[in-house]
């Protein structure tokens, strides 16, 4: 188990320090985490204020910042809980991350891109068959 | 790896090496462990695909606005939110030494994960009472599915977390339980973040 080249976040690389056997990563501090608690509930308290005290009459921007601000919560979580970075693992974590997030925006959009056009052209709620029929 | 050399026939004084290369990690159980919460978003993805396409097919049955309780998924969701910052001190705790002080705080994330539990468990009970169950429309079956699923990994997690603790108290802080703790604690997180998409998307947005 000796010389771990594991990049910390004060480690780098080529200088095998063995201060740091078989810990991982940064494991953050009590300001960190304190750092993302009170983050992930100002982000949290915000949309369910929103929603509950009817602040903004327009839906349609309400639903924009609900969706907004569950992004930013999602990057606070992955950084100040997850300790996700740029290096942990040598950059592998985030290349998974990066990879599944596109296999995500691609099951997401493509499953609401397919079934909103079948809703559209296939379900025979406004049209009669002989109606249908004369579909191209 | 030092121990290697003493096994070859061959003396082991003459020989040095100049890596070229990082060091391969030797410790594979964090990328890992990873890659599987990496294929579990995946699912969730899934689910959430599913809900998104369902989530308005009611079946002349009730819709989300009657039958969510903004209040009691605040509730739920502070649970969550407690028991994400006392797993982080319990980890910091570990990093010192501190048993003790780990395991009380690993005592007090499983009680918000219970509470949290018992709460949903609570709302899908009255969700069923009122004869909203997942057989009653496509909405309802995609929201049971996608929930419940957060709530079995929830429930993985807690068994996960009570068994822990009895190594922990048991073996104390050796690097084995370290790793189960650091995994654990990618786990806990993780369910926290997937969380934050069920409240956002399903209940916000169903309430909005």
């Amino acid at each position: 188990m000796a010389s771990h080249a594991h990049s910390n976040a004060h480690g780098d690389h080529g200088h095998h320090d063995h201060d740091h056997h078989g810990s991982h990563a940064n494991h953050g501090t009590f300001g960190s985490y304190m750092t993302g608690f009170v983050l992930s509930v100002i982000l949290t308290a915000i949309p369910f204020w929103l929603v509950m005290g009817n602040v903004i009459a327009d839906k349609q921007v309400t639903a924009i910042l609900i969706m907004g601000l569950g992004l930013v919560q999602i990057v606070v979580h992955m950084i100040f809980f997850l300790h996700m970075d740029t290096k942990s693992e040598g950059g592998w974590n985030m290349m998974a991350l990066l990879f599944t997030v596109v296999l995500v925006l691609i099951t997401l959009s493509g499953s609401l891109w397919v079934m909103h056009n079948l809703n559209a052209y296939m379900m025979p709620t406004q049209m009669t068959p002989e109606a249908a029929k004369q579909l191209p | 790896m030092s121990a290697n050399t003493t096994h070859n026939a061959q003396p082991a004084e003459g020989l040095t090496f100049y890596m070229r290369e990082e060091h391969h990690p030797e410790q594979s159980t964090m990328i890992g462990f990873w890659i599987y919460l990496m294929s579990d978003c995946l699912i969730f993805a899934i689910l959430f695909a599913t809900y998104a396409v369902l989530g308005h097919s009611f079946a002349g049955g009730p819709d989300a606005k009657e039958l969510f309780d903004l209040k009691l998924v605040a509730i739920n969701t502070a649970m969550l939110l407690f028991s994400s910052i006392t797993y982080g001190f319990a980890m910091l705790e570990m990093e010192k030494g501190n048993k003790g002080l780990m395991i009380s705080w690993m005592m007090v994330t499983f009680f918000f994960g219970a509470c949290f539990l018992g709460i949903e468990l609570y709302e899908f009970h009255h969700l069923i009472g009122e004869g909203a169950g997942p057989g009653r429309s496509a909405f309802l079956s995609a929201f049971f599915t996608l929930v419940g699923t957060h709530g079995i990994h929830v429930t993985c997690g807690l068994v996960w977390m009570a068994v822990l603790m009895v190594q922990m108290n048991k073996f104390g802080i050796t690097a084995a339980n370290k790793r189960r703790m650091t995994t654990l604690s990618m786990f806990w997180h993780f369910l926290d973040v997937i969380w934050i998409g069920v409240f956002s998307f399903v209940y916000l947005m169903g309430v909005l």
